[in-house]
């Protein structure tokens, strides 16, 4: 592989893995905050694609299509957590995560009777012109995915970092029981955490979906499962983490995909996953876990 | 003996039984692993795809007589347990199931690429050897020696290590070989299922082996009542005949078995027998009808 390849493949990885990045950050948020492997995720970001999709098709541009998917998706994780996870806080560890795994079959097979199971093709909403910089090639979606999940993730960086609900949200990763004794409204924080994750779910549906020109029930359940690959090998509960797993496994993939694997593409994420974890159990970035007697 | 149950039951639910009693014997399996070891594994699936192309292909290409085939399959996916159970050395809780669910996908990927199984077009063609009544006979036994292994020195030392890891070892427990353990045990029940369901289909297909089939065992023991045989076998049941009663509602199906999931962890968020001794429930109910009948009249 020469340079020129290498750099072009470079850029076409960072784009996929900026995608997984934004759909890893509401693993990560979620898992830091109520240690809940939140698997309904993936479809919320499915049905963020679509909903954008639904805008678009009604001729608006794709900027008010991303805002109303994220509304959209916002409402709906907060009445996931309100319904399905609230009453199991209390209760044994695995009830949530199978909780989860319901409202996931739900919504899948409730995507599937409404859209039916073939891949919907994503309308022309951007002029597609592709710009030669020095050696490599960018198309305008590429930058379009590029620019929005900067923005996105500047933006989340600088709530968690500087607002009060920010604050909130890291004494509540801490410690709930303390928080709450803090005067924290808790139930608040974590239906914030789910809307925070929801919303950049949602624009990554719809960025994918621009992206790969399909849109389909069941695409939530491998972006879902690699982008929480990706929230582990960052350090599950590290937000920066979760940008950094996001870039690797999505150049890891792509470069793969160009070494020749292409038939192996979705082991990739699993083996570096399994590989980080054997030699960095906490992921790259995370604190690692102290064991107490 | 299933000529002789066709004329009573029709073929289909003849299919969902077996399917039922070989969802048991995995079921178990990962019960062991993670109810009574407390090992949390999202890969149950693996190591029944592993057991039953295992198996599919020794009947196949050696034309080894049946059983066989399934003691081989099930060893199979026993080495493939030790050779998961052995990060978990490493590993624990959430860490461990993530690991499990990427040894899962991994395999799901190798099947789906390699030559002698078929690729992602399947393996077809392997005789159907699988009957209700050997399913049943490998059932009762699973059940029989799942519950004396829980009730001996051996599955004393799974249930301390899943109380308390840390406390189990200052008592003497070396937790490493007893995780191993209980992953190569449960592995082997989830090879031999993997065995019958190949020689029940006559046909594989790697995309029937993904993560959604761990979850679903996972569920199984977990909405019946994690740690619990009988939990475990009411769990099974239950899930694996829903679909076949919701089947009224047609193409709403999967969505109700969505929301029987998340309203059964509501209403029992420790499962339907969670906290629940069957035993115990058993005698005691025959010990107070003794009581009343030995207390003397004005006593």
């Amino acid at each position: 592989m020469d340079l020129q390849t290498l750099l072009q493949q470079m850029i076409n990885g960072i784009t996929l893995g900026s995608t997984y990045a934004l759909i890893a950050l509401g693993y990560t948020m979620v898992y830091g905050i109520i240690k809940l492997i939140n698997f309904a995720h993936g479809d919320v970001y499915m049905l963020g694609a679509f909903v954008g999709l639904a805008v678009v098709l009604m001729g608006a541009n794709i900027w008010l299509a991303i805002f109303v998917a994220m509304l959209a998706c916002l409402c709906v994780a907060v009445t996931i957590e309100r319904v399905a996870y609230r009453p199991l806080r209390s209760s044994i560890r695995l009830a949530p995560l199978i909780s989860s795994i319901g409202v996931s079959i739900f919504l899948q097979t409730l995507m599937t009777l409404l859209k039916g199971p073939q891949p919907v093709g994503f309308p022309q909403v951007v002029t597609n012109t592709i710009y030669t910089v020095g050696l490599v090639k960018i198309s305008t979606v590429q930058i379009i995915i590029l620019v929005v999940a900067a923005v996105l993730m500047i933006g989340l960086q600088l709530v968690i970092k500087r607002t009060k609900m920010g604050k909130a949200m890291r004494a509540t990763s801490e410690d709930l029981r303390t928080a709450s004794l803090m005067g924290i409204n808790v139930n608040a924080v974590i239906s914030f955490t789910f809307a925070l994750g929801a919303v950049m779910a949602a624009a990554g549906g719809v960025l994918v979906g621009m992206y790969f020109n399909s849109v389909f029930p069941l695409m939530g359940v491998m972006a879902g499962l690699k982008a929480f690959c990706a929230a582990v090998v960052g350090g599950i509960g590290s937000v920066p983490g979760a940008v950094l797993g996001g870039l690797f496994l999505g150049v890891a993939e792509v470069l793969g995909v160009a070494a020749g694997l292409g038939s192996y593409r979705d082991a990739i994420a699993f083996g570096l996953l399994i590989l980080v974890l054997l030699f960095r159990p906490s992921g790259l970035l995370g604190q690692p876990e102290q064991r107490k007697v | 003996m299933d000529d002789f149950l066709k004329q009573f039951i029709n073929p289909y639910y003849l299919q969902v039984l077996m399917l039922l009693g070989i969802y048991l014997i995995a079921a178990l399996g990962l019960h062991l692993i993670t109810g009574v070891t407390g090992q949390l594994s999202f890969g149950h699936a693996a190591f029944l795809s592993v057991g039953a192309y295992g198996a599919a292909l020794l009947n196949i290409h050696l034309d080894l007589p049946f059983l066989l085939c399934l003691l081989a399959g099930g060893l199979l996916a026993a080495l493939a347990g030790v050779f998961v159970g052995f990060p978990s050395m490493r590993l624990s809780g959430d860490y461990l199931g993530i690991a499990t669910l990427g040894f899962c996908e991994i395999i799901r990927v190798v099947f789906m690429n390699l030559e002698i199984t078929g690729g992602a077009r399947g393996l077809a063609g392997i005789p159907r050897e699988t009957n209700l009544l050997t399913v049943y006979i490998l059932v009762i036994l699973t059940i029989v020696t799942i519950y004396r292994l829980q009730n001996s020195r051996f599955g004393r030392a799974l249930v301390a290590i899943r109380e308390d890891e840390i406390a189990a070892e200052c008592m003497g427990i070396r937790s490493i070989w007893y995780k191993v353990g209980a992953f190569a045990i449960g592995s082997f029940c989830a090879g031999v299922a993997g065995g019958l369901y190949a020689h029940m289909l006559q046909y594989l297909n790697p995309a029937d082996f993904g993560f959604v089939r761990s979850f679903e065992l996972l569920c199984f023991i977990v909405l019946g009542g994690l740690g619990s045989i009988s939990g475990a076998i009411l769990g099974t049941t239950i899930l694996t005949l829903a679909p076949e009663m919701l089947r009224f509602s047609a193409e709403y199906r999967m969505m109700m078995y969505g929301t029987l999931m998340v309203a059964m962890m509501i209403f029992r968020p420790r499962g339907l027998l969670g906290g629940v001794d069957l035993r115990r429930l058993i005698r005691s109910s025959f010990r107070s009808r003794d009581r009343d009948t030995t207390t003397p009249a004005g006593g």
